[in-house]
């Protein structure tokens, strides 16, 4: 006897469970690889999993198991010269014989043998995200709220058709139907009791009057019964949706860097590591990232990805163009309101000197107190000039707020980025 | 024979055309008399195959990370294209359940209906170890359990606290199983039901076992008074235990000191679990071997009787040669003796010589040679294990067709010998030695609870009776560490080489264990 059963549509992740025990044992071995993956990849692959190796001794599973050495009779296939009686010698290096048996042939730490698999992509960004939270998502969820979205809340007596709530309707119909006929059922009964009791009578006893008299109403509580109507407009019951204010799911992302003759490619490409890892951390947390390019040399423009990161410009340096042209398209097109404003600038730290204090009142007065989040991250090698040292003081008035670190080489954008995101303890 | 229409071409299937195929299998091996539990075919995409690879083909298991481990493992080798994802999975359970891939063609899926669930099915009810040492009606139930009893205790006492427990058993689940003496059957009804009582019970036990304090000088000068307090003797002297015990986990489980009851129920878990396995780790050759020999022969007769064309035949030919293929020891594939092809090479032989018996043969097989294929094959399923399957049915025939030699690899002397060959004079060597290489007690290294220092400072003695001098490999000490977090006071290992102790091993390390009393 035999029978088929077809389990292709069941659950299919029955080892979800499991993967993501190993992926956390073994946690601090995965994260070391995504680190260095961060910093290995090209920019633009951030988008897929990774491979990771991890050396297969650290997550072995030992068993007692016979070594190597001792007096071993190993059967082999496929003899072709040899004759009974011949000596051979050992094949070099490896575990005696020919590796027949596999009881003992395993090996034994020769060579660090990797256990190699893939992160998916999800995975993988959890890795590289991993213990970083967006600063002050809560606040702008409480502090601007032009965003709504419609939430369940109870049931009420009026509404629309389409959000009918039939289960309980028909509970409210039952329980009236239950209430309504109790009356009737009673009084008919007592004039079934009663009729029944004036036909048991003897017939000379008999009050034909009487009868039909109880006949009729019998026949009346019947009909009044049956016209108790099974659903009446009082019972029904619709989903209340109320309006409820929602933190705003959308957010920009400025990128500002600076272009002029003196920042390279290499310092370009820098940046562009650093605005990467902040557009996906923003995308994991936003339903809607959008991206505005501001680059500048002593004037600013907006343009597109491309020419952001590869048309080359030499002049000049005056930071303050861009901090105002920024200013201007959050007044023209981003309402602080309706958008969670994040600026991420990268610059080689230099400027006019006149402009680093025109600079700091720019971001005091006017883009501070509408932004999320303000990130400067300086990639040089060199001491810091003037421009650190305003922003210093906006840093100061704003702490929570303005975040800034250096950057010499690549290798250092992943901590200054997880140092500027990393969780904090929260206080106030 | 007239041969009638095929009942499909192409390698397209649906659920119509595999129930008539299966019910010609059926039909096939009725005649053949073939012996098997109803089956329960399932059909599942490649990815549930993984997850069903991953838990060792158990249909329910706990939650553990090497599980994980060996789903990316699977994982990483299919999606790279190293390896075709399972040829099939048959679970022994009643019903005996198998798993179909979606993906596979529709030869594939006829070959793996008779090879599964004709000829494993048919071996899971037949073979004695299997019909000895493991109860195929209740092992879904057990499985049940033992998940929902893993899983309260992660709730209970933390995800951390088992998945170290089960760490530890992993390690010694090879030594968790009775070889003797049949274990009663597990289900879950019972388990649950006795599990309680057993928590109980056991922790009294242990208890006395080890009441009374350690190395109380007096103990022996009080004489009578003690049997009262120590009806069972324990500490009467003497070895404890008296015998050596070869079941580790059972050992542990009745006797660690320091183990909660909760802990004990999952070693017990791990245990039991070994012991299901334990007839399949020794009947690898025989399994495989009598499973191909069958979707061999099952295959054929459909093919006579005209049930399948000559296309889906070619297929299914170069699908049975590749994986009764056994490359030559000097191949780049080679990578030990293939059971699949060994099975099937001794299976097929035999019943060669009863058909077909030669004057070699009735030499070799006085009993055997010319007696009723069906009937001799059924015997040999049912009562040997690979060890004696081998010892008693590889015939020189298949022993000269295989080419088999015999290297003897010492390491007292600077060469390898090649000790025998398939002729004359090798033919009885070579088949003990191989039969031999499949005995368990070969293949492990040979490791009993020697004994347990219940009076002095609880420390729990292995002995390893070495096999050839053969020592102990490096993955010892990580062993024995599990061990020692099991038993909760230091494990020694011995290593025995006639009768003289020639190494020893133990944790804690000597010097963190004096660290540690400082």
């Amino acid at each position: 006897m035999s029978y088929f059963i077809d389990r292709r549509a069941n659950a299919k992740h029955k080892s979800a469970v499991n993967r993501q025990r190993f992926l956390d044992r073994y946690r601090t071995h995965i994260k070391r690889s995504v680190e260095e993956a961060v910093n290995r990849r090209s920019i633009t692959d951030m988008e897929r999993g990774e491979k990771v190796s991890i050396p297969a001794r650290d997550i072995s599973e030992p068993v007692f198991q016979h070594g190597s050495g001792g007096r071993r009779r190993i059967i082999a296939p496929g003899n072709k010269e040899f004759v009974e009686g011949d000596r051979l010698r050992r094949p070099g290096g490896g575990s005696g014989g020919n590796g027949a048996g596999e009881g003992g042939a395993s090996n034994q730490g020769e060579g660090v043998d990797e256990f190699a698999f893939t992160l998916s992509r999800e995975e993988f960004l959890d890795f590289v995200f991993d213990g970083l939270e967006l600063p002050h998502l809560e606040r702008k969820a409480l502090v601007d709220l032009d965003e709504v979205r419609p939430v369940r809340a109870g049931v009420s007596k009026e509404g629309v058709p389409a959000r009918i709530n039939i289960v309980r309707s028909m509970r409210e119909a039952h329980a009236r139907r239950i209430a309504m006929r109790a009356p009737i059922r009673r009084a008919l009964r007592e004039a079934r009791e009663a009729l029944e009791a004036e036909e048991r009578k003897d017939p000379v006893l008999r009050n034909p009057a009487r009868i039909n008299e109880l006949r009729a109403e019998v026949e009346r509580l019947e009909k009044r019964l049956e016209a108790v109507p099974f659903i009446d407009t009082y019972d029904l019951r619709y989903n209340h949706l109320v309006n409820q204010p929602q933190p705003s799911s959308k957010a920009v992302m400025f990128c500002v860097m600076d272009v002029s003759g003196s920042m390279t490619q290499a310092h370009k490409d820098i940046a562009k590591r650093f605005f990467l890892l902040l557009y996906l951390f923003l995308e994991r947390n936003y339903e809607k990232v959008e991206l505005v390019f501001v680059r500048h040399h002593t004037a600013a423009r907006e343009v597109d990805e491309e020419e952001f990161f590869y048309s080359r410009e030499t002049g000049g340096t005056i930071v303050s163009s861009a901090l105002s042209l920024v200013d201007e398209i959050i007044a023209e097109r981003y309402p602080p309101g309706q958008w969670n404003l994040y600026v991420a600038q990268a610059s080689d730290g230099d400027n006019w000197d006149d402009d680093s204090v025109a600079c700091r009142d720019l971001l005091i007065k006017r883009l501070m107190p509408r932004l999320q989040y303000f990130t400067y991250v300086e990639i040089t090698p060199h001491a810091h000039q003037a421009l650190w040292e305003e922003y210093e003081s906006v840093a100061a008035e704003f702490p929570a707020r303005f975040a800034m670190r250096q950057i010499v080489e690549a290798g250092d954008i992943y901590p200054v980025f997880r140092e500027l995101f990393k969780r904090r303890v929260v206080g106030g | 024979m007239t041969r009638r229409k095929p009942i499909a071409t192409g390698s397209d299937w649906n659920f119509e055309i595999l129930t008539e195929f299966e019910r010609e299998i059926a039909r096939l091996a009725d005649e053949y008399r073939l012996d098997t539990y109803p089956n329960q075919i399932e059909l599942i995409t490649s990815e549930q195959m993984m997850d069903a690879y991953a838990s060792v083909g158990m249909p329910v298991g706990y939650h553990h990370w090497s599980f994980g481990k060996q789903f990316l493992a699977v994982e990483q080798a299919y999606r790279r294209g190293q390896m075709g994802l399972a040829y099939e999975l048959v679970i022994n359970s009643d019903p005996c359940i198998a798993y179909l891939m979606e993906e596979n063609t529709l030869m594939m899926q006829v070959l793996v209906m008779a090879h599964a669930c004709y000829g494993h099915n048919s071996f899971f009810k037949g073979n004695y170890l299997f019909r000895t040492w493991t109860d195929a009606g209740s092992i879904i139930d057990y499985l049940v359990f033992a998940r929902k009893y893993i899983a309260e205790c992660e709730e209970r006492h933390g995800v951390a606290a088992v998945e170290q427990l089960l760490d530890a058993c992993h390690a010694l689940q090879n030594y968790g199983v009775d070889r003797y003496k049949r274990p009663s059957p597990i289900s879950a009804e019972e388990e649950v039901r006795r599990q309680k009582e057993r928590e109980e019970l056991l922790q009294a036990q242990v208890n006395t076992l080890w009441r009374t304090i350690p190395g109380r000088p007096s103990a022996e000068a009080l004489g009578a008074e003690q049997d009262t307090e120590d009806p069972l003797g324990l500490h009467a002297g003497g070895r404890y235990p008296s015998e050596p015990q070869e079941n580790l986990l059972y050992f542990i489980e009745k006797n660690a000191p320091l183990l909660a009851p909760w802990q004990r129920e999952v070693v017990r878990i791990v245990r039991k679990l070994a012991q299901y396995f334990y007839p399949q780790r020794q009947t690898q050759v025989m399994n495989e071997g009598w499973a191909t020999f069958w979707h061999y022969t099952l295959m054929n007769r459909l093919y006579e009787e005209g049930a399948v064309d000559e296309g889906l035949m070619l297929e299914f030919l170069q699908s049975h040669t590749a994986v009764v293929q056994q490359p030559a020891f000097d191949s780049p594939y080679f990578s030990g003796i293939n059971p699949y092809a060994l099975g099937f090479a001794i299976f097929s032989d035999l019943r060669r010589l009863c058909e077909a018996p030669t004057e070699e043969d009735r030499r070799w097989f006085p009993d055997t040679a010319g007696s009723d294929w069906r009937e001799t094959l059924e015997f040999a399923m049912k009562n040997f294990k690979d060890e004696s399957f081998i010892q008693q049915f590889l015939s020189p025939r298949v022993i000269r067709d295989l080419k088999l030699f015999m290297v003897v690899d010492d390491d007292q002397e600077e060469m390898l010998e090649v000790t025998a060959i398939h002729d004359e004079r090798g033919y009885r060597r070579i088949r003990e030695a191989l039969a031999a290489h499949y005995a368990l007690s070969v293949r492990e290294p040979n490791i009993q609870v020697y004994s347990a220092d219940i009076r002095g400072d609880r420390s729990l003695t292995l002995r390893h009776v070495q096999d050839e001098r053969r020592p102990l490999a490096r993955s010892v000490y990580p062993v024995i560490r599990h061990l020692h977090q099991l038993w909760g006071f230091p494990v020694r290992l011995e290593s025995v080489q006639e009768e003289h102790v020639v190494r020893r091993y133990q944790w804690p390390l000597p010097d963190e264990e004096e660290a540690e009393r400082a």
